[in-house]
């Protein structure tokens, strides 16, 4: 098989998958008790919207109209922000987007770094010191780290903003030097949060899969032939350990939106997780749905993102790399 | 803290104690248990495990207070760790280290229970599609792709938001059967590889029924696998809890659990962090405990590692 029929294959299963997410979700709001009316609603009103709405029809009816719906590039309309889903995701996704960007690049920067360092010296103080300092953060609820970062970092020391994505009276549009600045300011203790934690768990990866090829055969013989220790762990060992790193990159996407729902909230960041979270609280079904979908296209599309980039970094997974290469560790 | 509190402390600490060394002295004749005992952090993640099911189980001997009971809710609110409150009281003027060993009950017994309904779905699931292969492997790993990509932190929300509060046992199976994926792709890698060894083979060559060469033939040299996934797994799911209770949807105070506690505590971090952090810290512990079992587990049950030299 060629790699251009592998490559549609995939996209297609891909497609196939973010459909079958969309269709659970939408099952799952449709048998769980309650509608989109609030309480102190007048039932007449809420009669209203319900048929305005087209909550009256057969379940199937109403998901075959969806999928039109969403075919056609239209998300609906949002009904507790009275504005189509379209505009509210365009407008947060952006922002969860800086927040995922710079918690991954400290995770794999440091976590990269880390790994390395310590695959050179395992076993002596400094790698043993790392390994349990990683072991403890990579264990720290996400949640409660932000909590003590805030605690700290935000009220404490008052080195940077309790929340918020940007100064609200110098800069409700970014559209100066000095606002970007403060949105990075802004950006620092939400992406810290999620980066650290994760970055821990590189380091932790990493390091592992360094040391399983540091048995291999041509390290033993790299090793022999005289080959300088540093030329050695960088050059054969970090190059064939990039592989499993790989696939990782694939794995951090349900992380970090998972993260993105939690620490949004707490940080008050305008992004989709925060957004989604208070879909579900006011059963905004179209937002709801809308946001599965994102979230859903987002963690297939990493991993497709992986197995591609596995391919073209080892030419002997090329065919088979869907059907064992993503072991997931979860 | 009375010295009965204490005393009971100090017994759970020894019991925990005693129990990883025996554990370790019968260990040794093990070549397999010896790899794992000789992981330092594996050993102490057993024995601080082991310490805080104890002290969990005997909640009543080792908590001064009732976890729910408002001591004085004029005098006593947000006091900081003392001799009487070991761990400070919260903003309702609870204590909370009965809290913390209370909820213990909760936020172990969920991660316990829901990993328990997560690895044995996932097993099963796993060891049917690696076993029969075929079309019935197909029909269910496309369901594992499925609920792999699906967002489980949003089904949970929706499961729990939608149907406002779930009852306890509702809820360990809302995340046991939001769990499962990963575990049943490592069993199905490791039954297809396992299901042509000679052993097998002459099992089902000899007449044994299917589901006794799966469980009796198959599965238990599968075991290094499922044990890590069950290890990570207890992990996991006392982590989703607290996220959870902690966006207010977890488990329903009073009642407490570490998550939920650590929702408590938010509001009045800036003046009494002691109810936010300990609990988090708990939380945290167990976690790398698990962490620490489940890399020795990995390392002793690791074949490649079998007769080598070292």
């Amino acid at each position: 098989m060629g790699g251009g029929a592998w490559l549609l294959r995939r996209v297609l299963a891909s497609i196939a998958i973010v459909v079958a997410v969309v269709t659970f979700i939408f099952i799952l709001i449709h048998v769980a008790p309650g509608r989109p009316c609030t309480e102190n609603l007048d039932p007449r009103v809420c009669e209203q919207l319900t048929r305005q709405f087209g909550l009256d029809k057969p379940i199937v009816v109403q998901y075959w109209r969806y999928l039109v719906q969403v075919v056609h590039g239209n998300l609906g309309v949002s009904y507790s922000l009275h504005r189509p889903v379209a505009d509210a995701l365009l407008e947060t996704i952006p922002f969860t987007l800086q927040l995922a960007g710079a918690a991954l690049m400290l995770d794999f920067l440091l976590g990269l770094a880390l790994g390395i360092y310590q695959a050179g010296r395992v076993n002596r103080i400094p790698d043993v010191v790392l390994s349990n300092s990683t072991l403890f953060v990579y264990s720290l609820p996400t949640f409660w780290l932000a909590l003590i970062l805030l605690l700290v970092f935000g009220e404490k020391l008052r080195w940077f903003p309790v929340g918020g994505a940007s100064d609200p009276i110098f800069c409700p549009v970014i559209d100066s030097f000095f606002c970007v600045v403060d949105r990075v300011w802004h950006l620092v203790l939400p992406s810290a949060t999620l980066g650290l934690v994760g970055a821990a768990g590189t380091a932790r990866f990493q390091r592992a899969a360094m040391l399983d090829v540091a048995t291999q055969d041509y390290v033993r013989t790299a090793r022999a032939k005289g080959v300088p220790e540093r030329q050695i762990v960088m050059r054969h060992q970090l190059h064939n350990a990039l592989l499993s790193f790989i696939t990782r990159f694939g794995l951090a996407f349900p992380f970090l939106l998972t993260g993105a729902v939690l620490i949004e909230t707490i940080f008050a960041w305008p992004g989709m997780g925060r957004l989604a979270f208070e879909a579900i609280l006011t059963r905004d079904y179209p937002l709801v749905t809308a946001t599965a979908l994102i979230a859903s296209t987002v963690v297939v599309a990493g991993n497709l993102l992986a197995d591609i980039l596995i391919g073209l970094a080892d030419p002997r997974l090329r065919v088979h790399a869907t059907t064992d290469a993503d072991i997931v560790t979860a | 803290m009375t010295l009965g509190n204490w005393l009971a402390l100090v017994v759970a600490l020894i019991l925990a104690a005693e129990a990883v060394r025996a554990l370790r002295h019968r260990a040794l004749r093990r070549e397999r248990w010896r790899r794992f005992f000789r992981h330092r952090t594996a050993s102490w993640g057993l024995g601080i495990l082991t310490f805080l099911v104890i002290v969990a189980l005997a909640a009543p001997l080792v908590a001064p207070f009732d976890p729910n009971r408002q001591l004085d809710i004029v005098h006593l609110t947000n006091q900081p760790p003392s001799w009487t409150f070991l761990l400070g009281t919260d903003l309702l003027s609870r204590d909370v280290w009965s809290r913390a060993v209370y909820g213990g009950r909760i936020s172990l017994g969920i991660g316990a229970l829901g990993a328990l309904v997560a690895v044995s779905l996932g097993t099963l699931v796993g060891a049917l599609a690696g076993y029969y292969r075929r079309w019935i492997d197909a029909v269910l790993m496309r369901g594992v792709d499925v609920g792999l990509a699906l967002p489980r932190i949003f089904i949970l929300l929706m499961a729990v938001a939608l149907w406002d509060g779930l009852p306890f046992t509702a809820l360990v199976l809302a995340i046991g059967l939001t769990s499962w994926f990963g575990t049943s792709r490592l069993v199905r890698a490791e039954v297809l590889a396992l299901r042509q060894r000679d052993f097998v083979v002459a099992a089902r060559a000899l007449g044994v029924g299917t589901s006794r060469v799966i469980f009796r033939h198959v599965l238990p040299n599968a075991a290094a696998p499922i044990i890590v996934s069950a290890a990570l797994g207890v992990g996991n799911v006392l982590l989703l809890e607290a996220s959870l209770s902690f966006l207010g949807i977890g488990i329903a105070p009073p009642e407490a659990s570490w998550g939920n506690m650590i929702a408590d505590g938010a509001p009045s971090i800036y003046t009494a962090p002691w109810s936010t952090l300990f609990p988090g810290l708990a939380i945290a512990l167990v976690v790398m405990s698990l962490n620490a079992v489940a890399d020795g587990v990995r390392d002793a049950l690791d074949p490649r590692e079998d007769g080598g030299v070292e």
